[in-house]
């Protein structure tokens, strides 16, 4: 054998040389929305907080009621569902904004408001690029971020990903599942429309194609504060309406740019961080991540040359070390 | 006339015993954590869904396993000869780390009796991090095992065998040094897709690389501090003039490894956030660095590196430093907001302590049955 470590090094830092090269080029390109892809807008200033959306989602999806608080101190569990946030149990929650005195719907300061959490449904999910095992899934045709049990490990890397921290994991049982809205996709692939739109009775969540919705949010944030406005209720081409008067929207819609977008959206009359939505950027972590992965690892490029290298080294040096063992 | 031999003596002693009772109370824990579940025994949440097992036994204890690979790549790859002795018992520590560090996925993961989804290229993610890591680990740690057969076949007198096997370990010492090198980084790439939860002193796309130069530091510091242990413990002569030189190699490797962590945190402009990200994570900040340039100034000098008390304070200093990046990049710093909090449970350390545990049985037991520790030629003794 004639490659000595100088020869070595050289195979390691050409194989280095072309990853490190290849990486501007191979920066992965934005996801984009499927034409068919569905979703729910949610509008928080038509919301009234009558949780009709949760019970409609226990009940679409065969979830059993949650009891975060008991009745006074009489350690008394209540009968109805009373869960203080999302978990294994809840799949999507109305929380209430308050501020000051509370007195008025919809603003800011010494108002209050209502907020739906459940997923958003990124069009670039970074729960779905982190899976290992595919266990995640999004929909080619509706967007819709599946799960499925049988792949599923329960590393619960899903769950460190999520920027919205969706996915829930069953900790209180010895065969765990991960637990997530999938926008009730064994009703829609039969027409149906989810749980929490179908039940809302003010249109506040509205089931849609995204497109479409995208397009109706920014027709209601462009209306002027004070007239009425049919709101389309349950989903868009149901035809049902309600009347409501126009508050003052924040003119921007959560969900369009977050994360690479998200096909659950919101728009509201009160900033969305004061709601408890987080500021994203608009590249996902996902893109970020899978970047740099397929940049050291393009075309097992650099561990190729790196595992050459090392065979060679390898050989080499057990093979003078097992002859000054046989000669000493 | 091999480099290693076989300490002998008695396995069970007390130090045994006591390891023993501890790996004991930690199996009655992990009954409860199977018939109950995680949550039973832990206090993760889905806010932080990863806590103590993750970052210590998998995080910390591969890195505590990379003596063997970071000796592979000095012995067999710098071609150093005269390091040999030392492979033997860091591919021993290695095995265990390994190994252990694979048992523990197994408790944590929720659902352990579908884990083989990995191998199977239907369900491989190949954008997934975690695949990479999960992936590569485990065909490491059976590396790793074969890379240790000579041992038990030495013990058992296959010589033919044997022989067989010193002709193509050149391929399996490759292979172990290819797939650390691989996934060491990726256990630091994984963090990237937490985005905006991982506070930016620690959020940065040199995870990988200072993921890796630091389970190289951890390796090195590991051999450091066995031989030394081994040579008090087991009354061996000292291994100082090799130490020594390791602990030049030492240096210059964090030197490297800081020159990214604060040329990063410059190139960003974040070094002032050490002072305005609350008092945990600036504090963790400084402990976690600070731990790393003290061993550096140690055995930058000639004259102090080349004492072996030296040697040990730096090597356990590193060891810490390691361990606390891996905790601030994983817990400290990752906050996934709305209030979540976690702090290990009692039961979580316990089971930890009790992995800790029999990792130590297994190589007290191994040391003085098989042929690991290096060959005494001048005994003094």
């Amino acid at each position: 054998m004639s490659i000595d470590r100088r020869d070595f090094f050289k195979v390691i830092s050409a194989g280095a040389v072309t990853a490190a090269t290849a990486g501007s080029v191979f920066a992965r390109e934005k996801k984009k929305l499927s034409p068919d892809a569905v979703g729910i807008l949610f509008d928080a200033t038509a919301c009234i907080g009558c949780k009709l959306c949760e019970v409609g989602c226990k009940e679409y999806n065969d979830m059993p009621v949650e009891q975060s608080y008991k009745v006074g101190d009489l350690d008394v569990p209540t009968i109805w569902d009373n869960a203080d946030d999302l978990s294994a149990k809840t799949l999507n929650k109305i929380k209430l904004y308050r501020n000051g005195d509370a007195s008025v719907k919809d603003r800011a300061e010494n108002g209050y408001a209502f907020v739906k959490k459940a997923c958003m449904h990124c069009v670039d999910p970074d729960c779905v690029s982190a899976c290992p095992v595919t266990a995640l899934v999004k929909d080619p045709v509706t967007g819709v971020v599946t799960y499925d049990a049988k792949a599923c490990i329960g590393c619960r890397y899903c769950q460190v990903a999520c920027p919205f921290n969706i996915p829930k994991f069953e900790w209180d049982d010895p065969f765990p599942e991960i637990v997530k809205c999938q926008m009730c996709d064994h009703v829609t692939e039969t027409g149906g429309i989810p749980g929490c739109c179908y039940y809302c009775p003010t249109g506040a969540s509205l089931y849609g194609k995204v497109e479409d919705l995208m397009e109706e949010a920014h027709k209601r944030i462009a209306l002027t504060e004070g007239e009425k406005y049919q709101y389309p209720v349950k989903s868009l081409t149901d035809g049902e309406t309600a009347q409501h008067t126009v508050p003052k929207y924040v003119n921007y819609i959560y969900g369009e740019k977050e994360t690479g977008g998200t096909q659950y959206m919101i728009i509201s009359a009160v900033p969305f961080h004061e709601l408890g939505l987080p500021r994203l950027p608009e590249k996902s972590a996902a893109g970020k991540s899978e970047t740099l992965q397929h940049t050291i690892y393009k075309g097992l490029i650099a561990p190729g040359a790196l595992l050459a290298g090392l065979l060679v080294a390898a050989y080499r040096g057990n093979k003078s070390h097992n002859e000054t063992e046989k000669g000493g | 006339m091999s480099d290693n031999k076989a300490l002998g003596g008695k396995i069970i002693t007390k130090p045994f015993i006591i390891l023993a009772i501890l790996a004991g109370i930690a199996g009655i824990l992990l009954i409860k954590r199977f018939i109950f579940g995680i949550g039973a025994v832990t206090n993760l949440s889905d806010g932080y869904p990863w806590g103590m097992w993750i970052v210590y036994d998998v995080l910390i204890g591969t890195a505590l396993g990379c003596g063997g690979y970071v000796m592979a790549i000095l012995v067999y790859v710098m071609n150093k000869g005269q390091y040999h002795p030392l492979v033997r018992p860091a591919v021993l520590t290695s095995v265990f780390g390994y190994t252990l560090a694979g048992f523990s996925i197994f408790i944590d993961v929720g659902r352990y009796w579908q884990l083989y989804n990995v191998f199977l290229p239907w369900h491989a993610n190949l954008n997934s991090i975690m695949f990479e890591v999960a992936f590569c680990v485990a065909t490491y740690v059976l590396v790793l095992w074969i890379e240790f057969t000579p041992a038990f076949l030495e013990k058992f007198n296959k010589t033919k065998l044997l022989g067989f096997m010193n002709k193509i370990l050149f391929v399996f010492i490759a292979i172990g040094v290819l797939l650390p090198t691989m996934h060491q980084s990726s256990l630091g790439t994984l963090m990237i897709i937490a985005g905006n939860k991982l506070s930016v002193l620690w959020q940065t796309a040199w995870l990988p690389l200072l993921f890796l130069i630091s389970s190289i530091l951890m390796g090195y510091a590991v051999v450091v501090f066995e031989s030394l242990y081994s040579s008090i413990g087991f009354k061996r002569p000292l291994e100082t003039p090799i130490l020594s030189k390791i602990g030049k190699l030492m240096a210059w490797l964090v030197a490297i490894y800081l020159v990214f962590r604060f040329g990063d945190l410059i190139w960003r402009g974040e070094l002032g956030t050490i002072f305005n990200d609350g008092w945990v994570n600036g504090t963790m900040f400084t402990v976690e660095n600070l731990l790393f340039i003290i061993p550096m100034l140690l055995l930058f000098s000639k004259d102090k590196r080349s004492n072996a008390k030296v040697q040990f304070i730096a090597a356990v200093l590193l060891l810490l430093a390691g361990a606390v990046y891996r905790f601030d990049a994983f817990l400290v710093g990752f906050d996934p907001g709305q209030g979540w909090h976690y702090w290990p449970s009692a039961s979580e350390l316990l089971i930890t302590l009790g992995i800790i545990s029999m990792e130590l049985m297994a190589y007290l037991a191994f040391v003085k049955w098989l042929p690991v520790l290096p060959n005494i030629k001048h005994s003094t003794s």
